[in-house]
C-alpha cells in the first residue's frame, strides 16, 4: 500500500525521463551542425527550451507543494516527477550546451543547476537513509515521551540532591537547568554536545571525591546516565531531522539563483543575438 | 394536622421537571417541586463556566411555561430562575428523596425522614445518579467533602481521601504536591483505575508523595480524624479534610424500587451475573406514565436527553394529569411527514404501521410515534433504486406499501428476492456497520419508512420485540447470504432452529486450539483474529472481518480446533451447530464444494503465515491498536517518512487552521506507525451517546460531525483513539500574501502552534466550542488532504481488511 516516490507507479516517471533523455542523446548524435555543437543551432534551441521549461516547473514545487486546497492529485506523483525530471536536466542541460564552458553567464547558470541537482540527489539520499535510522533510534519513543522521561529523571535528581552538598546541589542543578539540545547549529548537525551539563555533572560526580551517603551518589550517577542516554537518543533524532532539512538551504536559495541566471540568460542570448 | 395531599409531586428541578411545575402553577394545580440540592438544574449547573448550551433539534417547537433559547449556561439558569419564580412554583430545595411508595396516593419519603404525599408523581431525575456517601457514622460532618473543584485550593493540609477509583487516584495525585494525602483503598489494589492513573498513583506511593492504606474502610468519622478498620485492626488517623470519591449508584435501583419495570428484567433474572445496561430505559405510555399508575417519567430517564424535548414533555404530562389530553408538541411534524400518504390521520397511519409492520407491532404509542418522527417516508416509484450494492448507509427500511426486490447476485441482476408490505431491509448494513451487501429496488410503487440507525439501536435496546424480529429474519439471511447462497430457507430451518447469537468483547475466545470441533460461527459484526500456538507463543494467522465464518475447518475434517479465535473487538457470531450444517451440506453439493474450497485455502494460508511470524505480529499490533474496527485507517511507513508534518498541514489548511491528525502521536511497530487520526470505525464509538444526534456516516463511509453539534464532549470521551477534540470556531484566514504583507489573520499552518492563536482562545474560553474530527476530507475534490500531501508516499489510508490480507503483508 505504502509506495516510495522513486519507485511510484511502477517507476513511471524514471521511464519518462529515461525516454526523454535517450530521445536528447539520439537527436544530439544524429544531429550535424555547422561548426561545433552549441545552442544555436535547431537542436540547441528546442533542448534549451526543453530544459528552461522543465526548470521552471520543477521551481513550481515549492508552490505546489503548499497548495492544499486547491490541488487535485497526489504529491507524491509531483515529487516523483521532481526527482526524475530534474535528473534529467543534467543531460539535456549538458547537450543543450554543446560541452562549451566558459567564465560568462552562461556557465555560471550550467554550476548554479548543478548545485541544486546535487543537493536534490543529496537531499533524496537522505529522504531514503534517515527515515528508518530515526525510527531505530527512537525506539518506539516520541518526541514528547523522552522530554517527559527527562523531566520525570530531573524531578528525582533534585530530590536526590537535596541532603547533599552546596557545590554537588550546584552542579545538579546546573545539569537540570542548563542541558540543552540543539545549543547551536553546529552542535545539532554533530547530534554531540561536548559542554553537556548532564555529562559534566556525570563525569564530576564519578571522578571527584563525594563526601555524602555512597548509595545517594550510586542513585544519582545511574539517573544521570539514563538522562544521557535520553539526551543521546533526542540528539541523535533532531540530528537527523535536521538532515532531512539541511539540504533544502541550499537547494531551495540555490533554485532561486539560478532561476535569476536562466533569466539574465535568455535575456542575453536574444539581446546579444 | 393532615399534611397536604398534592395533585402532583415534582422529583428533580431539571428542564424537564421545572417545566412540569411551571404548568401545574399556571394551571393552579396543588404541586410540589422536589430538589436534592439547593439550585435547579443541577446537571447544568456543573456545567464549566460559561458554557454555551444548544437549543436543538431546530424543527422542534418548544412548549413551556419556562423560556428557553440557546446561549450561556449562566443566563440560562437565570431565566428560569425567574421564571419559576414568576409562576410562583413551590419548590423544596436542600430535599433528597429516598422513597415513593404507591398505597391509595403516592408516600415520598425524604432523607431526613419526613414525608408528603401526592395522587402523582412525575420522575424527572435524569440520569447523574446519587453520589455515593460514606458508609459509617461522620459521613456528614464538614471535613467530609464528595467533590474536588480546584485541588489548588488547599494547601499544607492532611488529606485521606476514600476510594480507588480514577476520580480518588486524580484527587490524590493532584492534591499531594501542596498536601499530606492519604489514600485508602478498600482492596489490596488498585485494579478499577485506567491504566495512566494507575502508573500515576503507583508512583505517588512509591515515592512517598502518597501514603496508601489497603484493604481499609471507615468506621467513623470525628471532626479532626478518621478510624479506619485495616487488616491489622482500627487505626485513628488525625486530618484537616477527607474527600469520599466511592462514585455514584445510577438511578436504576431508585426507580426500580419505586415499583417501575425495565425492559430487560426477565433477562437479568435469567442471568444474575450481568450488570444491567445504563441505556436500557424504563417504558412509559405515549402519556410518559410507567407501569406504575399515576407515576409519570419525563427527560433524560426516559429517553429524552435534550432540553427542549424534557421541557416540552414537562408542560404535556401536567396538562395530561390536568385532564387535558393535549396532541403532543410533534403533532405538526408527524402530519407534515405523512404528506405523501394522502394527509391521513395521524393516529390512523400510526395504528396502519402497528397492524400492518410487525417489527413494530409491540412498540407502545410513544415509541413509535418517535421512531417514526425520525424516520423519513419515502414514495418510491417502480424501479427505482433504493440503495445501491456497497453504499455505505445504515439505515433500516420498513415497506409500509408496496414490494421491494433484493437484487442478491452483483453478477445476476435477474436473481432478485422479492420483500412485500411489513417486511423490513438494510438489517445487514445496521448490525455489521458494513457498507450495503446487495441493492434494493422498488418492485411496484411503494411507500417506505427509513430510519435512521440510533434510532434503531435504541429500540433494538428497549423494545425485546423488536430485538427478536429482527435477529430472527437477519439470521437467516445473514446464513443465506455468507455461507449458504442459493439454498431455500425451509433448507435451513434446523440450522436456524439450533443456530444462537452470541456476543465477544476484545480478546475474548470464541474457541480455544485443542478444543473439539461441534460447531462453527458466522462473524455478524466485528472481526477476529485466528492465532496457533508455536513455542508457547502465539502466532497469529489471520484477520477475518465480518461476513466470514470460522471453525469450518475442525468440523468437516472432525479434528480438534487446529487454532486459537479471538474477537478482535465486540463481536457478534451466529453460532452454528456442525451437525445440522453438516446436514446442509449433504443436500447441496456446491455449497459444499465452496466451504471445501475456502478450507483448502485456509489451510495453504495457516501454512504460509506461520513460516512469517513477522506478518502475524504485525496484525496482531494493529489489532490491539483497534485497527480491526476501523474502516479507513491511515497508517505511516516509517521507513518513508520524513517528518515534515505536511499532512497534519495539509490537515489544518483544509480544515480552518486545526489539524485533525497528531503524526508523531500514536505506536508503532515494524516501521508501521499509527497516528492519532479517525479509523472512521465499523461501529463508530462517538455516535453511540450524541444527543442531538449530530454524527453521521457519509455515503463513502466517512463519520463527520455536522453544525447541529452542542459541543456537549460525550464523543470525545467515548472515542477511544482520542481522534476528536473540543475547538472554538477558527478565525478567518486570509490568503498567504495579506497576511505576509498586512499581518491580515492569523499564519499559516496548524493554529495551535500560533501564539496569537493560544491567547485569542484564552480570552474566548466562554464561547462555543464544538467537537471537531477527521471527516476524511468528504467535502475536499479528490479525498484525503493529509495522504495527497505526503510527498514520499509514506501516509496511505488503508481498509484494514485489505491491509491485514495475506497477500498485503507478505509481499
Amino acid at each position: 500500500m505504502h509506495e516510495s516516490l522513486l519507485i511510484y507507479k511502477k517507476f513511471k516517471y524514471l521511464k519518462l525521463t529515461l525516454t526523454t533523455v535517450i530521445l536528447c542523446i539520439v537527436l544530439y548524435l544524429y544531429h550535424s551542425p555547422i561548426g561545433s555543437p552549441n545552442g544555436g543551432t535547431w537542436l540547441g534551441y528546442t533542448l534549451g527550451t526543453l530544459a528552461a521549461l522543465i526548470m521552471f516547473w520543477l521551481a513550481w514545487f515549492g508552490a505546489r507543494k503548499r497548495s492544499y486546497n486547491k490541488s487535485k492529485g497526489n504529491l507524491e506523483e509531483w515529487a516523483s516527477a521532481h526527482v526524475y525530471l530534474g535528473l534529467a536536466l543534467v543531460v539535456i542541460s549538458t547537450l543543450h550546451s554543446g560541452f562549451q564552458f566558459g567564465l560568462n553567464i552562461h556557465t555560471i547558470l550550467y554550476f548554479l543547476m548543478m548545485i541544486v541537482i546535487i543537493s536534490g540527489i543529496i537531499g533524496v539520499y537522505f529522504y531514503l537513509k534517515f527515515p528508518s535510522l530515526i525510527t531505530k533510534n527512537r525506539n518506539g519513543l516520541t518526541t514528547e515521551m523522552m522530554l517527559t522521561q527527562i523531566t520525570e529523571i530531573d524531578e528525582d535528581i533534585r530530590e536526590l540532591s537535596m541532603s547533599l552538598d552546596d557545590f554537588t546541589v550546584d552542579l545538579m542543578t546546573k545539569a537540570i537547568e542548563e542541558t540543552v539540545i540543539g545549543k547551536s547549529f553546529i552542535i545539532k548537525l554533530k547530534g554531540v554536545d561536548p559542554d553537556c551539563h548532564t555529562s559534566l555533572a556525570r563525569k564530576h560526580l564519578r571522578e571527584k571525591k563525594f563526601s555524602g551517603n555512597n548509595k545517594i551518589r550510586e542513585q544519582l550517577l545511574s539517573k544521570l546516565t539514563r538522562k544521557e542516554k535520553i539526551l543521546d537518543q533526542l540528539r541523535n533524532d533532531l540530528k537527523m531531522r535536521s538532515l532531512l532539512q539541511i539540504w533544502l538551504y541550499i537547494h531551495v536559495p540555490f533554485t532561486f539563483a539560478a532561476l535569476a541566471a536562466l533569466i539574465i540568460h535568455i535575456f542575453s542570448v536574444f539581446y546579444y543575438w | 394536622m393532615m399534611a397536604e395531599i398534592f395533585k402532583v409531586a415534582i422529583v428533580g428541578s431539571g428542564p424537564a421537571g421545572s417545566s412540569a411545575a411551571a404548568r401545574a402553577a399556571k394551571l393552579g394545580m396543588s404541586h410540589i417541586l422536589i430538589e436534592r440540592q439547593d439550585h435547579i438544574s443541577d446537571t447544568i449547573f456543573k456545567y464549566q463556566k460559561g458554557k454555551f448550551v444548544m437549543a436543538t433539534p431546530d424543527f422542534l417547537p418548544l412548549r413551556s411555561d419556562l423560556n428557553f433559547q440557546a446561549g450561556k449556561r449562566e443566563e440560562i439558569l437565570d431565566v428560569w430562575d425567574n421564571g419559576l419564580e414568576d409562576c410562583k412554583v413551590n419548590v423544596k430545595f436542600d430535599t433528597e428523596v429516598t422513597s415513593i411508595k404507591k398505597e391509595k396516593n403516592f408516600t415520598i419519603t425524604y432523607a431526613d425522614g419526613k414525608t408528603c404525599e401526592a395522587e402523582n408523581v412525575i420522575l424527572s431525575i435524569g440520569l447523574q445518579g446519587n453520589i455515593n456517601k460514606l458508609p459509617c457514622e461522620g459521613a456528614e460532618l464538614p471535613l467530609v467533602q464528595y467533590q474536588l473543584d480546584d485541588p489548588e485550593e488547599y494547601e499544607a493540609e492532611t488529606i485521606v481521601i476514600i476510594g480507588a477509583g480514577d476520580a480518588a487516584i486524580e484527587n490524590a495525585v493532584a492534591l499531594s504536591k501542596q498536601n499530606t494525602v492519604i489514600i485508602v483503598n478498600r482492596r489490596a489494589e488498585f485494579a478499577r483505575a485506567k491504566q495512566g492513573n494507575l502508573s500515576l498513583i503507583s508512583e505517588a506511593i512509591e515515592k512517598g508523595n502518597v501514603e496508601a492504606y489497603y484493604e481499609a474502610s471507615p468506621v467513623k468519622v470525628e471532626k479532626d480524624s478518621i478510624t479506619l478498620k485495616t487488616a491489622d485492626g482500627e487505626a485513628r488517623v488525625p486530618c484537616n479534610r477527607i474527600i469520599a470519591r466511592l462514585g455514584a449508584s445510577a438511578p436504576r435501583r431508585f426507580v426500580e424500587s419505586c415499583g417501575v419495570d425495565f425492559p430487560d428484567k426477565e433477562e437479568l433474572k435469567k442471568d444474575p451475573k450481568k450488570r444491567p445496561d445504563p441505556r436500557v430505559l424504563p417504558e412509559v405510555s405515549a402519556q410518559y406514565e410507567s407501569n406504575v399508575p399515576g407515576l409519570f417519567i419525563i427527560g433524560a430517564l426516559g429517553g429524552y436527553p435534550l432540553i427542549k424535548q424534557a421541557m416540552n414533555q414537562g408542560y404535556e404530562v401536567v396538562e395530561y394529569i390536568g385532564g387535558n389530553k393535549i396532541p403532543p408538541a410533534d403533532e405538526p411534524l408527524l402530519v407534515e411527514k405523512f404528506s405523501v400518504l394522502n394527509n391521513q390521520n395521524v393516529d390512523d397511519v400510526l395504528e396502519t404501521i402497528r397492524k400492518n409492520i410487525p417489527i413494530f407491532e409491540k412498540l407502545n404509542t410513544l415509541l413509535l410515534r418517535e421512531a417514526i418522527l425520525e424516520s423519513n417516508v419515502h414514495a418510491f416509484k417502480k424501479d427505482d433504486t433504493i440503495f445501491k450494492r456497497n453504499d455505505y448507509s445504515n439505515t433500516f427500511y420498513t415497506i409500509y406499501v408496496g414490494e421491494v426486490g433484493i437484487l442478491v447476485d452483483p453478477n445476476d441482476p435477474s436473481q432478485v428476492v422479492t420483500l412485500n408490505q411489513g417486511n423490513f431491509f438494510g438489517e445487514m448494513g445496521l448490525i455489521s456497520g458494513r457498507r450495503r451487501a446487495a441493492t434494493v429496488k422498488a418492485i411496484s410503487d411503494c411507500i417506505v419508512f427509513e430510519t435512521p440507525r440510533r434510532t434503531m439501536l435504541k429500540l433494538i435496546q428497549s423494545v425485546e420485540s423488536v430485538k427478536d424480529n429482527l435477529d430472527k429474519v437477519s439470521m437467516l439471511r445473514q446464513i443465506q447470504t455468507h455461507l449458504t447462497p442459493g439454498v431455500d430457507a425451509s433448507d435451513l430451518q434446523e440450522l436456524i432452529e439450533t443456530a444462537e447469537i452470541e456476543n465477544f468483547s476484545a480478546g475474548d475466545v470464541i474457541f480455544n486450539q485443542g478444543d473439539e470441533g461441534d460447531h462453527m460461527h458466522l462473524i455478524r459484526s466485528g472481526s477476529c483474529t485466528v492465532s496457533v500456538k508455536v513455542g508457547g507463543k502465539d502466532i497469529v494467522l489471520s484477520y477475518v472481518p465480518s461476513g466470514n465464518y470460522i471453525g469450518e475447518m475442525a468440523l468437516l475434517s472432525d479434528q480438534p480446533r487446529s487454532a486459537t479465535v479471538k474477537a478482535a473487538h465486540n463481536t457478534q457470531t451466529i453460532r452454528l451447530t456442525g451437525k445440522a450444517f453438516k446436514d446442509v451440506l449433504k443436500k447441496n453439493s456446491s455449497i459444499k464444494n465452496s466451504v471445501e474450497k475456502k478450507f483448502k485455502e485456509r489451510i495453504n494460508q495457516n501454512e504460509k503465515m506461520e513460516g512469517q511470524p513477522e506478518a502475524g505480529n504485525i496484525i496482531q499490533f494493529l489489532i490491539e491498536q483497534g485497527v480491526g474496527e476501523g474502516t479507513d485507517v491511515l497508517l505511516i511507513d516509517e521507513t518513508l517518512c520524513i517528518h515534515c508534518d505536511n499532512c497534519e498541514k495539509a490537515c489544518a489548511e483544509t480544515h480552518g487552521g486545526l489539524s485533525r491528525l497528531n503524526r508523531e502521536a500514536g505506536p508503532s511497530y515494524a516501521s508501521i506507525h499509527v497516528p492519532t487520526s479517525c479509523r472512521h470505525c465499523e461501529h463508530p464509538h462517538c455516535m453511540a451517546d450524541c444527543p442531538p444526534d449530530a454524527i453521521h456516516r457519509a455515503p463513502d463511509g466517512e463519520v463527520f460531525i455536522d453544525d447541529s453539534c452542542i459541543g456537549c464532549g460525550n464523543c470525545e470521551r467515548n472515542c477511544p483513539y482520542g481522534v476528536i477534540q473540543l475547538a472554538a470556531p477558527p478565525p478567518e484566514r486570509f490568503n498567504l500574501f495579506s497576511w505576509l504583507l498586512f499581518n491580515k489573520g492569523p499564519p499559516p499552518g496548524d493554529l495551535r502552534k500560533s501564539t496569537d492563536y493560544k491567547n485569542k482562545k484564552k480570552k474566548d474560553e466562554n464561547q462555543i466550542k464544538q467537537a471537531v474530527k477527521c471527516d476524511m476530507c468528504k467535502d475536499i475534490e479528490g479525498g484525503a488532504s493529509c495522504v495527497r500531501a505526503c510527498p514520499t508516499g509514506a501516509a496511505a489510508r488503508v481498509s484494514p481488511e485489505e491491509f491485514m490480507s495475506i497477500t498485503s503483508l507478505t509481499s
